[in-house]
């Protein structure tokens, strides 16, 4: 192939290049696959990085921002942490093509298996042409997981997809899929390992049936040092309820993408987000969701705290299609900037294209309530402390009112061993 | 226990003088009752005894066992054993009330170089002081006071007031808001405090709280200065002809 440079990579994209060349011969996949794989490593060679000249990347100049990419080393085996909740069923996501571990009503396969049949390559082409996380992940896609819950089916403890950034890349795909009227919890979570920069990314997709309720909850817990970038698409069936949780609690650069659309009426989408920046990192939540049927709702709320030099980026668009009456869809975005050169943008956008809807967004940014601050001092709490103990409070609640007490005491120690971490 | 000497304190944001010249003597094991018309500064001394840093005093001091306490940061003073029980509790969402007791009592304990109290301990004692103030245990599991009723937020002030064992009480309006009932219990809860070491400052505008709390001195408010001293009659004759004679006497 003679690919035609218009651009002068930078190193980041010279190394992400020089890691599928290197690499290419053992990455698994048939000829389509393979044909896939090249064409997305073609278009990134020609028109590199996304800069904040791209629309969907204004925020988050990932071009600029994206400096190193740490070699990636094949052999890395995967390790693996205690589940966030007892009796979850885990899997660990591994470039060998395991699969450990099993679930009653549900059969998973590696994803490998798909890359080698070659069904997986109609999954490789990117979104579109500012879709750089699809490009990235496709070229280099060397593991991951296809889950397909049967209809009916309510697993009693949740199933926890574990992606460990070992061996300084990892690219990943899921494809789940829920059965009609199956109830699912998944706890997705990205670990780190001390001290050891990485990149790594995920493209999920996601299928909920007529009647499936599926909580996914994201546990982004990579190094400081380190950049993570995930795209999760999904799509719901009639009166299928899906609720994702985010929370984002580590790396340097971080852009978590939701792509989503209610198929048929009843659906509903709730999405809670909890971004905790500090440090000199940046962290984009980015959400395209349509409405493209009558009768579907939504709503999303996310909280920041921002601390040091973080920024952190909330884009959300809301799409609602021209006969997708009785939609009902809202969102919120609250931030509490805890230093001067904190930084939160909120880049709310509705498109709609029918009459009879309901649809609120909302965004504010706040500081320490020095009130509040006054009255735990005044009972003794220094103010570190109580600080602390407010920031916590601004995101509590949207932990608090989730389901299960050990999944609230699970999140809200992750919370507080972050905001310690800070003050150690 | 406290010398309040010529106390001068301003508004910080806008300059506005509110204390102005105040005097104030409490020995230890003394209750002390504070009366005065709306707006007199009642409650801002308050605030300036218990650190409130939008509040600045200008002149004077404000001597807590012979020392300065001007420097000090509320946590600070509140670690020293200064406890203001707020007319208008704040509240605080997210922070639950059991959570924030056990950080309070343990930060306490640690400033003062204390061992931090374990659970069952801790549990045992909320426990006790919330059956005697007849606070339901339910409520403590709620965030800090939101949407506790008036009298509801007023008990919870003088619960952690209980388990906090301050040795300087500064009760603002306590009695406001308080069903007869609740007036009692909440006296009692005052009263079980009352200790030869312990000195407390009650302010109040009516004469029923001083009924259940007997004062040891009565202290008139006005413009930011304590025109009239005396003992608990000082109290009764306010209750039955009004500021103005103390007032005009003073002019
Ligand atoms: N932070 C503030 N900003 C503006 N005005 C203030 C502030 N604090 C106090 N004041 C004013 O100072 C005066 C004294 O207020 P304070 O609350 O101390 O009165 P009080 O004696 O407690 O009255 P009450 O009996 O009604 O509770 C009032 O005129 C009040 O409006
Ligand atoms: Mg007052």
């Amino acid at each position: 192939m003679t690919a035609q440079n218009v651009i002068a990579l930078t190193q980041a994209e010279s190394a992400l290049i020089d890691t599928y060349n290197n690499h290419v011969g053992s990455l698994p996949g048939d000829e389509n696959v393979l044909l896939a794989r090249d064409n997305a490593i073609y278009a990134l060679k020609t028109h590199g990085l996304p800069s904040r000249r791209i629309e969907a990347w204004h925020y988050t100049d990932l071009r600029a921002l994206l400096r190193e990419v740490p070699a990636d080393d094949l052999s890395a085996a995967a390790e693996k942490v205690a589940p966030l909740l007892d009796g979850s069923s885990v899997f660990t996501i591994s470039r060998d093509g395991s699969v450990e571990g099993r679930v009653e009503g549900a059969t998973v396969r590696a994803y490998d298996a798909a890359l080698l049949d070659g069904s997986a390559a109609a999954d490789l082409s990117p979104l579109g042409d500012d879709d750089a996380i699809g490009r990235i992940n496709g070229g280099l896609v060397n593991s991951g997981f296809e889950i397909s819950f049967e209809d009916g089916v309510a697993p009693a403890n949740a199933i926890e997809i574990q992606m460990f950034a070992v061996g300084g890349q990892l690219h990943s795909r899921l494809n789940v899929n829920f059965g009609r009227d199956s109830k699912v919890r998944i706890v997705e979570r990205h670990i780190g390992t001390k001290g050891s920069a990485a990149l790594s990314s995920l493209v999920s997709d996601i299928k909920l049936g007529d009647g499936a309720e599926v909580e996914w909850i994201i546990l982004q817990q990579e190094e400081d040092i380190s950049s993570y970038l995930g795209q999760l698409k999904f799509a719901l069936g009639e009166n299928a309820k899906f609720s994702l949780f985010i929370l984002n609690a580590g790396g340097k650069l971080v852009r978590e993408e939701i792509h989503g659309v209610t198929k048929a009426p009843g659906a509903d989408f709730q999405m809670r987000v909890i971004n905790l920046l500090g440090g000199d990192s940046h962290t984009d939540v980015t959400m395209v969701l349509g409405h493209d049927v009558p009768e579907t709702t939504s709503t999303e709320v996310i909280r920041n705290i921002v601390f040091d030099k973080a920024k952190g980026v909330f884009q959300g668009q809301i799409r609602v299609a021209p006969d997708a009456q009785k939609t009902d869809a809202r969102m919120a975005c609250n931030s509490l900037l805890l230093s001067d050169a904190a930084d939160f943008s909120a880049k709310p956008e509705l498109e709609i294209f029918a009459d009879d809807v309901q649809c609120a967004h909302g965004a504010t940014v706040a500081d320490i309530d020095r009130k509040q601050l006054y009255y735990l001092m005044s009972r003794g709490i220094p103010e570190s402390k109580a600080r602390g103990l407010l920031v916590q409070a601004f995101v509590a609640e949207l932990v608090e009112e989730m389901e299960g007490q050990d999944l609230i005491e699970a999140l809200e120690n992750v919370i507080a061993d972050w905001l310690e971490a800070r003050d150690a | 226990m406290l010398e309040i000497r010529n106390l001068h304190a301003r508004i910080a944001e806008d300059g506005t003088e509110i204390i102005r010249g105040l005097n104030l003597t409490v020995k230890a094991g003394e209750v002390a009752a504070i009366m005065g018309p709306n707006g007199s500064g009642k409650s801002t001394l308050s605030y300036v005894l218990s650190g409130r840093e939008d509040y600045e005093v200008t002149e004077g001091d404000i001597l807590y066992n012979g020392e300065s306490i001007l420097e000090l940061d509320p946590a600070e003073r509140a670690a020293k054993g200064l406890f203001l029980a707020f007319q208008y509790p704040v509240e605080i969402p997210g922070v639950a009330t059991m959570q924030f007791l056990k950080v309070a009592m343990n930060e306490q304990r640690k400033a003062r170089g204390e061992a931090e109290l374990s659970t069952p301990d801790f549990m045992r004692k909320v426990k006790e002081a919330a059956s005697a103030l007849k606070v339901e245990p339910e409520m403590l599991r709620r965030p800090l006071n939101v949407g506790f009723s008036g009298g509801e937020k007023k008990r919870v002030e003088i619960l952690q007031m209980a388990l906090l064992e301050p040795k300087l009480c500064v009760l603002d309006e306590t009695d406001s808001g308080l069903d007869i009932d609740a007036l009692r219990v909440v006296s009692d809860g005052v009263n079980a405090l009352r200790s030869p070491d312990r000195a407390m400052i009650v302010i109040t505008h009516y004469q029923r709280l001083l009924d259940h709390i007997q004062p040891d001195s009565v202290h008139v408010l006005y413009k930011g200065q304590v025109i009239k001293s005396g003992d608990a009659e000082l109290a009764k004759e306010l209750e039955a002809n009004g500021y103005e004679d103390v007032i005009k006497s003073a002019a």
